[in-house]
């Protein structure tokens, strides 16, 4: 008998509607804790604005797959920076993540020779798995603990090399430890980053001082005012290979607040410190992130 | 002297709240599954066993009316969870109680509870803390002898 070909794929197609359903009985609906997600960092992934936490984007738990957008601003004294970001988070156990970055020179872009207002732009892809604990139940000692990647790609390599960047591209690795005390109402995360970009990759990676990548803490502590509402500080050690542009660790204080389950607002006083020649870059960031 | 003895069984909390039957077991204080806190600061906190009570009841009424677990409470035993709950709270919360309740692992046997399940119980007993104007640091504090009971709720 020959089966027409249509109808093959009709029952395909049916078997595996029918197995999808079943799936879907075993996939709980998104029910993440209020803020254990933590925010989209500048670099994409979830955790602090700065710096990413053991933690897997998204509302969903060990048994759903869930995603984040987050949309971030920072003016500083001579700069403007943005990011836009997304992640998707499965099982609560693997993260990928991409986010677009772009960093507005303003005046001193044309101080350097560069034009009034250039823009450096980079992209960023994330990825990162939980190994081990959990950041609110288990044992009260044991913290959530994941390792991830970044690879950046700066889109100015010509400009990032001329200023004397080895590469226009990079790759960051790091391990992340996060855990929420209960205790003392207190979110505690540490990071090691091992990274050879500059400023964080918008230029470049390496330089005349050093090209290999080093090994950098990161690190935020919250305080959780309320079931929405947070207030920390992050610090963010960095490298500095640029004999030109002295580049000086990052800090900054913030407040979250979740609007709702989906939604999650934060301002930051951020201090990144000497950025392309200028000193003293204070300002501060917001970010929208939204969260499913 | 006979009719005071019936009239006292009667005042039993089972005899007054008709619970269903469980399996035997053993009755221990660790059956609670957290140390109870040291001196009163908690108790306190929380209203007594007055407002202890108070929290449980709400707590159990938002689990078995709740869109998203009310169907795993369901088929229990509401009248006896009430009763071991406030027990368990009161023990660990230091304010005068036992716990005479079965272990966390033997009371969710078989419940087929998530991850997700497990943080929606969180929420509806924050909400039911809040109404009683509990602390949020003492709300956490009270959180942090829960969380390690996770592992023994949560079906992997």
């Amino acid at each position: 008998m020959i089966v027409p070909l249509w109808t093959k794929v009709a029952v395909a197609a049916g078997a595996l509607g029918i197995a999808a359903a079943a799936d879907a009985q075993q996939i709980a609906e998104p029910g993440k804790l209020l803020l254990t997600n933590g925010i989209g960092t500048i670099e994409g992934a979830s955790g602090g604005g700065l710096t990413p936490w053991a933690v897997i984007a998204g509302n969903a738990t060990r048994d759903g797959i869930g995603v984040q957008a987050s949309a971030t601003a920072a003016e500083l004294k001579d700069y403007d920076f943005q990011v836009a970001g997304v992640a998707i988070g499965a099982l609560d156990r693997v993260e990928l993540s991409y986010a677009r970055q772009r960093f507005d020179t303003n005046w001193v872009g044309g101080a350097l020779g560069l034009g009034n207002d250039y823009k450096f732009d980079q992209d960023v892809w994330g990825a990162k798995v939980k190994l081990a604990g959990d950041m609110v139940y288990g044992s009260e000692w044991m913290p959530s603990i994941a390792a991830g990647v970044y690879y950046k790609r700066s889109l100015d390599a010509p400009i990032v090399r001329a200023v004397g960047a080895r590469k226009a591209e990079g790759t960051d690795l790091y391990v992340s430890a996060t855990k929420l005390f209960l205790r003392w109402s207190l979110l505690a995360n540490v990071t090691l980053r091992a990274t050879n970009a500059n400023q964080n990759g918008l230029l470049g990676f390496g330089g005349d001082k050093r090209n290999a990548r080093t090994i950098h803490p990161e690190g935020s502590l919250a305080y959780q005012v309320s079931r929405r509402f947070v207030v920390g500080g992050e610090f963010r050690s960095k490298p500095d290979n640029l004999g030109i542009a002295r580049e000086d660790d990052w800090f900054d204080a913030f407040a979250a607040y979740a609007l709702n389950r989906n939604l999650t607002a934060t301002v930051a006083f951020a201090d990144l410190g000497s950025v392309a020649t200028v000193e003293g870059q204070r300002g501060v960031l917001f970010q929208i992130q939204g969260s499913f | 002297m006979f009719a005071f003895v019936a009239f006292a069984a009667l005042m039993t909390p089972q005899a007054a709240a008709q619970e269903q039957p469980v399996e035997p077991y053993k009755i221990d204080p660790t059956n609670a599954g957290a140390a109870p806190f040291a001196g009163d600061g908690m108790a306190r906190a929380f209203g007594g066993q007055d407002g202890i009570s108070r929290i449980v009841d709400r707590f159990v009424t938002a689990n078995f009316a709740d869109r998203r677990i009310g169907e795993i409470f369901m088929n229990q035993d509401e009248v006896r969870l009430r009763r071991v709950l406030f027990e368990q709270f009161c023990y660990i919360l230091n304010a005068g109680c036992t716990y005479t309740g079965r272990d966390m692992r033997a009371a969710h046997k078989d419940m087929g509870v998530q991850q997700g399940d497990m943080n929606r119980l969180v929420e509806n007993l924050q909400a039911a803390m809040q109404a009683e104007r509990v602390p949020f640091a003492a709300q956490n504090r009270f959180l942090a002898k829960l969380a390690p009971m996770r592992r023994d709720v949560v079906e992997r």
